[in-house]
């Protein structure tokens, strides 16, 4: 029986290798054109590259065996993971979603104002600035739903014109409502409205947890493979063992992350990381476990078939645009509420740029909730090599946007994939 | 064989009334004491790059492929247009290698669309966050600076007229939609754009070429646009900086939506949404406006406003080309 494992996990993967290997070969793609570019304008690519990894913090000579860097590329990825649930939920409802960017400057607004000039209770705080900053981000993402919906406006036009009146409307926002101690930046978030930055955790708290976790995969595998539960395919247990090895996994690491970041100054990944997997887990268990996500899906793979089915097509657009919507504020909020400023620059330095990448993001995680996790911390890996690009080779960390321009690129070939598998097959 | 005559009145009725209110507006502005002229002028230095846009994305959209990197393609020819006229010493000389870049873009674009049957909404937001970011890295490494100012002699030369002075190329691109409105509904080859468009397969039985049709379309769609994001370095703001088009490449796509996809109404649109932001930037330096600072902001919100108003409520549902945004798979 254990002998078939293998076999059976081998087919399992190979029939959902397809997509993975897309979004491998648009990343290559990607970094391949990046050291192209280098070379052109003389730079040595080779530098390039590394410098882009030690954005990920692979480097075991980095500081705290590059963990440091890690904990970085986790800051930046969790806006990027939520704007990427956005684009992603609406192209499961077969919108072009790409209002996230105006949700996110909203939705750091109506964060930065119920942070800095409310007094709540303590830890009531925190949740009160979430909530608020994810209902802003749903009603900023009303409008293109309703003219969608009312008027069938489409949705990248009304989305668009949207980013740049939210824009200037929280420009406007910024200096004459929400400034604080300083005019271009907003007022400082209350220490009760603050989202805990990690580095809490102490050793013994993770000898504890990684006990835990390891007591609990034992259990699930004895569970799985020591017990008659025969109803339970191969497949089943590989996924739900590899599903348990990787929350524990990840809490691992974040424990481990925690401890290190302690020792750290200006460390800006905070536990709002937390909320937005549990967001992202949420959404998917919403579109693939309920009816009304199974509702959004249908009228996005075959909305004929769901007019038939007596499906509202409106309403699952709504609700697509809503559900985006609480996603992006929640980026707003993660954006405007982090060390070290605790608040946001009026020319919005701080949010300008996550909505657009966020479209790469769900691109390359396959526009499924779970995916968009890795494919994220990718994309943040590579936002915080910029810094090592402009320190070691003195080029503008901006390139990192061409790279992920790029890599978009690459995405919306289904057909690269195939072409090349066709042509090694002629080779052979 | 009869060429389809498109008659639209809801649609002229519409674009009559706006001009007519903008005629109506010149007389009240006079009376307010804001220079009419200086808002022409403006007007029409704003509708010029949106018009070129707008025209070459019209006969894209018509032959059935919707690229929406025309913001990407801005950014890009606005530097390679200086770069160009840097290193040929003449503004016209910048513009043609805007307008060649322009037209390598489109080229990759068509080839990706319609040979790899890519999607074309991501692959035209891909160009856009390409642009976005390649924009400052290029100014970084050519100019190790995050703003240039064109020298007075690569500019290209403006020309005196009733209005004050004006860019020829305001002149050649109301030429250039004129030209196109009639290549595309009284000739051979817009015929055949049309077709691709709308039903290619019949256009495939006839023994013409889909996908080169679609190329040509591209390619000059891109040149287009290059042109127009070389005006805005060379034409007109005589500097490049991030952000330089701030999102016109988009306005110029709902100039096509307004238009219905006629390159005649899609000058018109150009024009309103010109009036409009020239309009509120003139209110904005305004004594009288000095007075409420805050209010220069909301006038940055209008020339994105109206855009949005205009296409909620006068268009609506409004058939595009069948075969739009597909792209055509030959059995």
């Amino acid at each position: 029986m254990i002998s078939k494992v293998p076999s059976a996990l081998l087919s399992y993967l190979r029939g959902n290798m397809r997509p993975l290997v897309e979004s491998a070969f648009a990343i290559f793609v990607g970094l391949v054109v990046g050291g192209l570019i280098l070379l052109v304008l003389h730079y040595n690519p080779i530098d390039g590259y590394v410098s882009m990894f030690k954005g990920f913090g692979i480097f075991i000579e980095q500081r705290n065996f590059g963990l440091t860097e890690f904990a970085y590329a986790l800051a930046f990825a969790t806006p990027y993971m939520l704007t990427a649930l956005t684009f992603a939920v609406g192209m499961r409802a077969g919108l072009f979603n790409i209002g996230a960017e105006g949700q996110v400057y909203i939705g750091g607004a109506a964060a930065a104002w119920i942070a800095g000039h409310f007094a709540l209770p303590v830890g009531f705080h925190v949740f009160a600035v979430t909530i608020i900053a994810m209902l802003a981000g749903a009603l900023w993402a009303l409008v293109p739903a309703l003219l969608k919906i009312r008027r069938g406006v489409h949705e990248v036009i009304s989305a668009i014109m949207l980013n740049w009146i939210a824009y200037y409307l929280v420009m406007y926002l910024a200096i004459y409502h929400l400034s604080g101690k300083y005019a271009h930046i907003t007022a400082e978030a209350l220490p009760t409205a603050r989202y805990e930055v990690l580095g809490m955790v102490g050793r013994i708290d993770l000898i504890a947890m990684i006990s835990v976790i390891l007591a609990v995969c034992l259990g699930v595998y004895i569970l799985l493979w020591r017990t008659r539960v025969s109803h339970i395919g191969f497949i089943q247990r590989w996924r739900m063992m590899l599903f348990g090895l990787i929350v524990g996994g990840s809490y691992v690491a974040f424990a481990y992350v925690n401890q290190h970041f302690g020792k750290l100054m200006g460390g800006n990944l905070t536990t709002v990381i937390y909320v937005a997997i549990a967001l992202c887990v949420g959404v998917y268990v919403f579109l693939w476990r309920m009816y009304p996500g199974y509702e959004i899906r249908l009228v996005g793979d075959n909305p004929d078939a769901a007019r038939y089915a007596g499906i509202s097509i409106s309403r699952a657009i709504l609700l697509s645009f809503i559900i985006g919507g609480l996603a992006a504020g929640l980026a707003g909020a993660s954006l405007a509420i982090r060390p070290t400023n605790w608040g946001f620059n009026s020319t919005l330095g701080d949010f300008v740029g996550y909505g657009f990448v966020g479209i790469g993001v769900a691109l390359v995680g396959r526009n499924h909730p779970i995916g968009i996790i890795p494919s994220a911390i990718f994309f943040g890996g590579l936002e915080n090599s910029g810094r090592y690009l402009e320190a070691d080779l003195g080029v503008s960390s901006e390139l990192v946007g061409g790279i992920q321009g790029i890599i978009i690129m690459a995405m919306a070939l289904p057909l690269l994939v195939l072409l090349l598998a066709r042509l090694r097959r002629k080779a052979k | 064989m009869t060429i389809a005559r498109i008659h639209i009145p809801r649609r002229v009725l519409v674009f009559t009334i706006c001009l007519v209110v903008i005629v109506v507006l010149f007389y009240l502005l006079e009376h307010v004491g804001i220079s009419t002229k200086e808002v022409a002028r403006g007007a029409l230095f704003v509708m010029t790059p949106l018009t070129l846009a707008a025209v070459g994305e019209c006969i894209n959209e018509k032959a059935g492929l919707v690229n929406i990197g025309l913001e990407g393609i801005f950014l890009l020819t606005a530097i390679f247009g200086v770069y160009g006229a840097v290193h040929l010493g003449s503004g016209y000389g910048g513009l043609l290698v805007g307008s060649l870049v322009g037209a390598i873009i489109g080229f990759i674009f068509g080839i990706v669309s319609v040979y790899g049957r890519a999607n074309q909404v991501v692959m035209g937001m891909g160009i856009n966050v390409f642009a976005g970011g390649m924009l400052l890295f290029l100014m970084m490494t050519i100019w190790h600076a995050t703003s240039y100012e064109v020298r007075p002699e690569f500019m290209i030369s403006k020309i005196s007229t009733p209005l004050g002075l004006l860019s020829p190329i305001i002149f050649v691109a109301i030429a250039i939609a004129i030209l196109f409105h009639i290549i595309l509904h009284r000739t051979f080859l817009g015929i055949k754009i049309r077709a691709a468009g709308e039903k290619p397969e019949a256009v495939d039985v006839a023994g013409k070429r889909v996908d080169r049709i679609r190329m040509f379309t591209c390619i000059l769609g891109g040149a287009l646009a290059g042109l127009g994001g070389a005006f805005f370095s060379l034409g007109w703001l005589g500097t490049v900086v991030k952000d330089i088009s701030a999102g016109r490449g988009y306005i110029a796509l709902a100039c096509v939506v307004f238009a219905g996809l006629e390159p005649l109404f899609a000058l018109a649109a150009a024009f309103i949404f010109g009036f409009v932001e020239a309009l509120a930037s003139t209110v904005g330096i305004m004594p009288a406006a000095h007075a409420f600072p805050f209010l220069g902001y909301f006038l940055l919100m209008v020339p994105y406003i109206v855009p949005l108003v205009v296409v909620a409520i006068f268009i609506g549902r409004r058939p595009f080309p069948k075969a739009s945004g597909r792209p055509y798979i030959r059995e």
